[in-house]
């Protein structure tokens, strides 16, 4: 007897509802993969990065005499700023360790101090040489190996031949530690400090200043460019082919791989032009060729939403099309291109690829001075930090990108409240 | 209120005159209606006026103003001082200038109008062409100058070399060459780099070359300065009431913009161009048929007369897809199913949390995401392949392509999430009535109706995928390698570019020249990908609007 249609579909109800619980399974476990991933990413990063901050310093009485910093007593700067601090510094650690007299184990011994400790001393002095014949309190970040050592990061139970520090460094350490010589503070040169080849000594402050030359150059070119380029095309664009090219160009620029434009920026702007290699100006000037397209579509959707009525009202009691512009559509349509703006700077700051071609890549251990002076910039020093084998210098990376993340969580921020604060609907 | 009198006697121009002012003959509309005005006539401006109250009050406005235009010439003024930038300060000091006769253009037209009738533009339209008579002619002249300045600078140190440097010990000129080298040196002469002990002829001519550089820096700035001046009292001497200043600065604005917009069609031509003519350059050293179908990729040993064999990028091509390919892998199924529950199930409140974090995805920089793959998926990667009893590469193009796939998923969803609300309603509830349930409507319905627009997106994402740099660059290999085996390492098209140009090479070697090559490869292929992507997506969207 057949079987009424009824009952064929009760019959395979229950399959399908299965499978209707399956599909909305896969959906959720998609989502929570990409999250579970962001997640991780995330906790990677604070958890290698986040000890950057942090520096392990050692404190030193140092006696500053007299006949080491200036034995003439002229206080001459020259004479201050040429002494022999470090003769001092480990004069004062060798203090600590009486006992080590053969000269290869106090070579060992001296790693523990720093070359920043030289730095600090004579900055100290050379700001008050009334210093000179007293004893100074020196505190100042240790090597970089003791830093990981202290951080628990070297595996002590390792044979002493795969470690970079044998077991009388560690002994000398320890005692330094008892003695209550040994403090945790932060970091005060990964802000202050550009590159170095000393972990300890390496900051991001020269990659900051450069990525900000960088950056000003890219808003200063792209920002009024792109604008100006959307109220073109947008206002007073007539339907031709030229208009037609324009656009399909602008929407294919902004498709093209960022490496493209580097090779770009090197082929014209190094190549043709002549301009200085790894300078901010270069760097703008890629960038804002990348970031152009962005702004300009982002502008465009701004200037689209303001409506009609607005410049049919401005034109109507005579005000011309350039007064309509500039008086009305574009102050109306100004949230809208800064949130574009602010997400394109975002992606500019965030960009590496063009600048590795344009010799931003350099090791640069001065502070730009200005968009010609050789610089790198924040995501190119995430990069080199993240190519050297040392891991003192992973950590400084891990550093550099929460500094990273946290600027473009500020620009991102700033672009979703000035969305919800003068958003309109009109 | 007082009347703005008229303070300079200009001979006035009958109104007949002023009418027919106009291209076309018509007599303005404005003016004409505000001839029919009967009796006294009030000022066109009050606020005009209003600012004669006080010398103070008008000095304090005056300064403002100026204040406001100095603000941003100031700071580059900074810039420019510490880049040591000669030309910037001109610039700055131009607009300092522009800035102050922007004012003086105002103030004159305010003079020029007497109250009866009114001024053909506002006075800031006066101001403004002013400026801009101070300004365009003479940073003109200045880019002019600063293109033609090398040339003529190295013309007149050469021309002042004594003949016996410039010809070799046979008496026969030099090669362009060599020539080009002395003038390097001169140039390293005058920049203090070369020992002292060069010939005297060339300490004389880098002499000469530094005073040509002072000399030409003064002029520059004695010739940008009078320009600046005399465009001005030009624009200033043709103010009347009747001149059309709003018309001509409207048009210099329309040009602006327009050429803004023309940059895009100059980046494109900029790209296509250096990219294709430094490729000619490589294809003079290596054949085209090597390059593209070749199999042996080692630019580090390419010598001697069989160059074009170490240029072969199939190994290349194979890891980029290759890579690629795990990427699309990873984030497809991922991305279409975010974009399937987000858009079909998930509650508004759910989907308002998980959207914008998935988006976060899209905002991280390339170089973490690398940091992530190198230093985190790629050693989980090996251990968990030990672990199995598998050979893992440190740099497999697994751990470059998971990543990846990580960093387009918010690509393939958002343009995913966008096709399947754009399937209209009726479609849905046509198959729900029918008694499919949810997923099958989905399944059957909504998804082959999205399919075209869901494979733009991938499209998209996979041309992203395949320019991506700094994530192959980390953690992918360097050395060429034609295998499938995903655990093994792999070069891409991208890390051969960085790898060729990073670090000082010659600039005409076929070893730089080969990254250009690449660099063709990989915008042809991306450009073409894109421009089949928005078609499919722009001919789907026409479908159910």
């Amino acid at each position: 007897m057949p079987r009424n249609i009824t009952d064929i579909v009760r019959a395979g109800l229950k399959k399908r509802y299965r499978a209707e619980a399956r599909f909305r399974l896969y959906g959720i476990t998609a989502i929570l993969a990409a999250l579970v991933l962001l997640f991780t990413l995330f906790v990677t990063i604070v958890s290698q990065g986040a000890s950057a901050f942090v520096a392990t310093e050692l404190t030193l009485s140092v006696p500053v005499t007299a006949a080491v910093v200036d034995p003439e007593g002229t206080r001459a700067e020259a004479t201050l700023s040429g002494a022999n601090y470090r003769k001092l510094v480990l004069d004062a650690l060798d203090a600590q360790f009486p006992d080590v007299q053969d000269r290869i184990e106090r070579r060992k011994l001296h790693a523990i101090v720093s070359d920043g400790a030289t730095y600090d001393l004579r900055e100290k002095v050379m700001a008050n040489p009334a210093l000179i014949g007293t004893t100074v309190t020196l505190t100042t970040p240790v090597a970089s190996d003791f830093d990981m050592l202290a951080k628990g990061q070297v595996d002590v139970s390792q044979p002493e031949s795969l470690r970079r520090l044998n077991d009388r460094q560690i002994g000398w350490f320890n005692t330094l530690k008892e003695r209550g010589l040994v403090s945790f503070g932060l970091d005060r040169n990964l802000f202050v400090n550009a590159d170095s080849r000393q972990p300890e000594l390496a900051g991001i402050f020269g990659a900051l200043m450069g990525s900000l030359y960088t950056l000003l150059v890219t808003l200063a070119l792209s920002f009024p460019m792109g604008v100006a380029a959307a109220v073109y095309l947008e206002e007073y664009a007539p339907r031709n082919r030229l208009t037609d090219i324009i656009e399909v160009n602008i929407n294919n620029l902004a498709a093209v791989p960022s490496i493209v434009f580097g090779l770009l920026g090197l082929a014209i702007f190094l190549g043709f032009f002549g301009l200085p290699r790894s300078a901010p100006l270069v760097g703008g000037l890629v960038l804002s060729l990348m970031t152009l397209p962005t702004i300009i579509i982002a502008a465009r959707v701004a200037l689209q939403s303001v409506p009609p009525s607005i410049r049919e009202a401005a034109l109507g009691i005579g005000a011309s099309k350039m007064q309509t512009v500039l008086h009305h559509v574009l102050p109306l349509a100004l949230p809208g291109i800064m949130t574009g703006t602010i997400i394109g700077m975002a992606r500019a700051l965030g960009e590496t690829a063009p600048l590795l071609m344009i010799g931003m890549v350099a090791f640069i251990a001065d502070t730009p001075e200005g968009i010609l002076s050789p610089s790198t910039v924040l995501p190119v020093q995430i990069y080199i930090w993240a190519d050297s084998p040392e891991r003192a210098f992973l950590e400084r990376m891990s550093a550099a990108i929460i500094i990273l993340l946290t600027f473009l969580v500020i620009m991102n921020t700033a672009a979703v409240w000035l969305r919800r604060k003068f958003e309109r609907k009109w | 209120m007082k009347l703005p009198k008229a303070r300079v006697s200009r001979p006035r121009s009958p109104p007949e005159v002023e009418g027919a002012d106009s291209e076309n003959g018509r007599p303005d509309r404005r003016e004409a209606f505000s001839r029919k005005e009967p009796g006294p006539r009030k000022p066109r401006f009050p606020e005009a006026s209003r600012g004669k109250d006080s010398a103070v009050s008008r000095f304090i406005a005056f300064s403002f103003h100026c204040g406001l235009f100095l603000v941003i010439p100031a700071s580059v003024l900074i810039f420019g001082v510490k880049a040591r930038m000669d030309t910037l300060i001109l610039i700055c000091v131009i607009l300092g200038l522009a800035a102050v006769m922007y004012r003086m253009g105002m103030a004159r037209a305010l003079r020029v109008g007497d109250g009866t009738r009114p001024l053909h533009s506002t006075p800031v339209y006066h101001g403004l062409y002013v400026a801009l008579w101070c300004v365009i002619p003479s940073l003109a002249f200045l880019l002019l100058w600063l293109m033609f300045e090398p040339a003529i600078v190295r013309g007149l140190v050469l021309a002042s070399l004594p003949d016996s440097v410039l010809s070799g010990p046979d008496g026969q000129p030099l090669s362009a060459q060599r020539i080009q080298l002395i003038y390097t040196e001169i140039g390293n002469v005058a920049n203090g780099l070369v020992p002292v002990d060069s010939p005297a002829a060339l300490m004389e001519a880098s002499a000469y070359k530094d005073r040509l550089h002072l000399l030409g820096n003064r002029g520059t700035w004695a010739a940008c300065l009078a320009i600046a001046l005399g465009g001005t009292a030009w624009a200033l001497s043709r103010i009347t009431p009747v001149l059309r200043t709003r018309n001509k600065v409207e048009s210099v604005f329309r040009a602006f913009i327009l050429m803004c917009s023309g940059l895009a069609i100059l980046t494109t031509l900029g790209i296509v161009l250096s990219l294709v003519f430094e490729s000619l350059r490589f294809f003079a050293h290596v054949s085209v048929t090597d390059f593209l179908f070749g199999l042996h990729w080692s630019p580090q040993t390419a010598t001697g007369p069989d160059v074009s064999k170490s240029f072969g990028a199939v190994p290349l091509f194979a890891g980029t897809f290759l890579i690629a390919g795990i990427a699309l892998v990873v984030a497809v199924p991922i991305g279409l199913m975010s974009a399937i529950y987000m858009s079909e199930y998930a509650h508004p409140r759910f989907r308002a949390v998980a959207k914008p974090l998935l988006e976060v995805l899209a905002g991280i920089p390339t170089v973490v995401y690398g940091f992530f793959a190198a230093l985190a998926i790629a050693p989980l990667f090996r251990s968990l392949g030990e672990q199995l009893g598998l050979d893992v590469s440190s740099e497999s193009a697994l751990a470059a392509g998971v990543v990846m796939g990580v960093m387009i998923v918010p690509f393939v969803s958002s343009l995913s999430d966008d096709v399947i609300s754009a399937v209209p309603r009726s479609l849905r509830e046509g198959s729900l009535g029918l008694g499919a349930t949810k997923s099958e409507t989905i399944r059957r319905v909504v998804i082959p109706a999205a399919l075209p627009g869901i494979v733009g997106g991938v499209l998209l994402a996979a041309s992203r995928a395949i320019g991506e740099t700094m994530i192959v660059v980390m953690a992918a290999g360097m050395a060429a390698r034609l295998t499938a085996n995903p655990f093994e390492a792999v070069t891409t098209v991208t890390v051969q570019i960085v790898t060729l140009l990073v670090g000082d090479q010659e600039f005409d070697s076929p070893k730089t020249l080969a990254a250009f090559a690449l660099g063709l490869v990989l915008f042809c292929l991306t450009l073409i990908m894109n421009i089949v992507a928005l078609y499919v997506v722009r001919k789907y969207r026409e479908q159910y609007d």
